[in-house]
Formats: C-alpha cells, sequence, structure tokens
C-alpha cells in the first residue's frame, strides 16, 4: 500500500507533442495514455506539426522519417543505408512496418488511440497558433479534441499540485 | 491469503469470488456481475498468457473501454488484474 500511495506522487500529467512523426505522437499517446491507465488526470496538447496527429484526413497517415534518422535499423538490425530512406515509398513502407509491429504489441492506431484517453477521462487540445497557421477549421479536427487553446489557457489546464508537464 | 508487496495474489488457483470481494472492498470497489464478467475474462486470458491491455478488454465484448473505466475507476486494468487475482500487468499499453 506504502508503494501504491508513492507511485501516484504525481497527479497530474499534460503532455505536449510539437511533432509529427510517427514516433514522436506515439510517445506523446503512450505517455497520456499511460497516465489515464494509471487513474491521474492527463491531457495532451498538440501544437505545431503535431497537430496532423489530431487532423482526421492525417492522422492516421503519420510517417516515420528515413531521412536524417540514424537510429533506423533494418529488419536484421543492420543499419538503414542512408541512400535508401531518398527512395520514394520507402519511408510509407517503413512507416507501415512500425504500425505493425506496434499492432502487434496492441499499441492502436492513432484515432483508436485517442479514442482510448477520452475514453479514461483524458482530455485532447489542439493549439491556436498552430490552428490558425496552417489554416486548419475546427471540422478538421478529430472530435477528440475538446478544444483549442491559446498557451495560456493550456498552462491553467496544466497547473495544479503534483502537476508535470512533458514536452516530447 | 498470501499477496506479494503491491498486494497481488501470490498463488492464481487460490482465488475465488469471496477473495475478489475482499480485494475489491481495499479498492472501494463493490462487485457485481458485470465485475465478475470482466474478471473472468481476465483469469482465462492470463491462462492463456495473453498479454493483458485495456485495449484487449475493450475489444472483448464485455465491456467497452469507457465501461471497463467505470467498473474499475482510477486504474482499471492494473485494479481489475488485482481483484481477479493475476499478476501485475506489465503492459505499456
Amino acid at each position: 500500500m506504502e508503494n501504491q500511495e508513492k507511485n501516484h506522487n504525481i497527479k497530474k500529467v499534460s503532455v505536449i507533442c510539437a511533432k509529427g512523426n510517427l514516433e514522436d505522437v506515439y510517445a506523446a499517446l503512450v505517455l497520456a495514455n499511460g497516465a489515464v491507465m494509471d487513474g491521474l488526470e492527463a491531457k495532451v496538447f498538440f501544437t505545431f506539426f503535431g497537430l496532423d496527429a489530431v487532423i482526421k484526413k492525417r492522422m492516421n497517415k503519420l510517417q516515420t522519417a528515413t531521412v536524417g534518422n540514424p537510429a533506423l535499423r533494418m529488419p536484421n538490425g543492420a543499419r538503414m543505408p542512408k541512400l535508401l530512406g531518398l527512395i520514394p515509398g520507402v519511408q510509407k513502407m517503413v512507416s507501415n512496418m512500425m504500425k505493425k509491429q506496434m499492432d502487434e504489441l496492441d499499441v492502436p492506431p492513432v484515432d483508436e488511440f485517442l479514442d482510448m484517453i477520452t475514453a479514461g477521462g483524458g482530455e485532447v487540445y489542439a493549439c491556436k497558433l498552430a490552428v490558425d497557421m496552417f489554416k486548419v477549421s475546427k471540422e478538421d479536427l478529430s472530435e477528440h479534441v475538446s478544444d483549442i487553446l491559446t498557451v495560456g489557457e493550456f498552462y491553467e489546464k496544466a497547473s495544479g499540485e503534483d502537476a508535470q508537464i512533458i514536452f516530447t | 491469503m498470501e499477496v506479494t508487496e503491491e498486494g497481488y495474489l501470490q498463488d492464481f488457483n487460490e482465488w475465488n469470488e469471496d477473495i475478489a470481494k475482499e480485494l475489491a472492498q481495499e479498492e472501494g470497489i463493490e462487485l457485481t456481475d458485470d465485475h465478475f464478467k470482466v474478471l473472468n475474462f481476465l483469469r482465462e486470458q492470463y491462462q492463456q498468457e495473453a498479454n493483458l491491455t485495456i485495449r484487449k478488454v475493450g475489444k472483448s465484448g464485455i465491456t467497452d473501454i469507457k465501461g471497463f473505466y467505470k467498473l474499475f475507476p482510477g486504474g482499471p486494468l492494473k485494479k481489475a488484474s488485482r481483484i481477479a487475482g493475476i499478476p501485475k500487468p506489465t503492459s505499456c499499453v
């Protein structure tokens, strides 16, 4: 019991996702969903290119970068040759492989992940500046986005006792 | 009954409905038939060595994810696993 109390020192987690790469979005979603799963209050704030994760037409088509990603490896564990990443279709293929592997571990597609987070009481927000900058309308955004916030409004939502803000 | 440091039952076979009720009480949950359906599902899955996730429970046909959170508020997979007498879940989703 003492252990459980120790785990619950953090009461609230707010995750900021500013990048639209598959892995950056997933990092944010796993952190937020993990917080919800543990009974913590969780909020995710999508900004700049991270906004793609809540744009209906784009959310399930995110990709992982095959150019400028030195950690990328082939299925046999060897480093992926840099020029290979430039070939048309390779980035899509690599991204699909990542998605398949994650699905095997029960990591859902982005829309379903947002569904899981909100089903558990987590909240999803979009950044006003990014929405204006990319000329996106509210209708383009996922139904799971409960509001479009300014940075000040985000801080209001993210504040509280034992609250943490994580930037992925 | 013997439990781990975190309160999870040591022996899967020691579990019965009374023990479940007792564990549930510690979590502040009054068990209903709907709870037991989930608990039995978790025990079956555990026996089949499935990696348990909230998503799997949501796709079980017994309850959806929202319903799972309602039945076991504040950490459904952990709490339900503890009440079901299976080890602490190790999944990140």
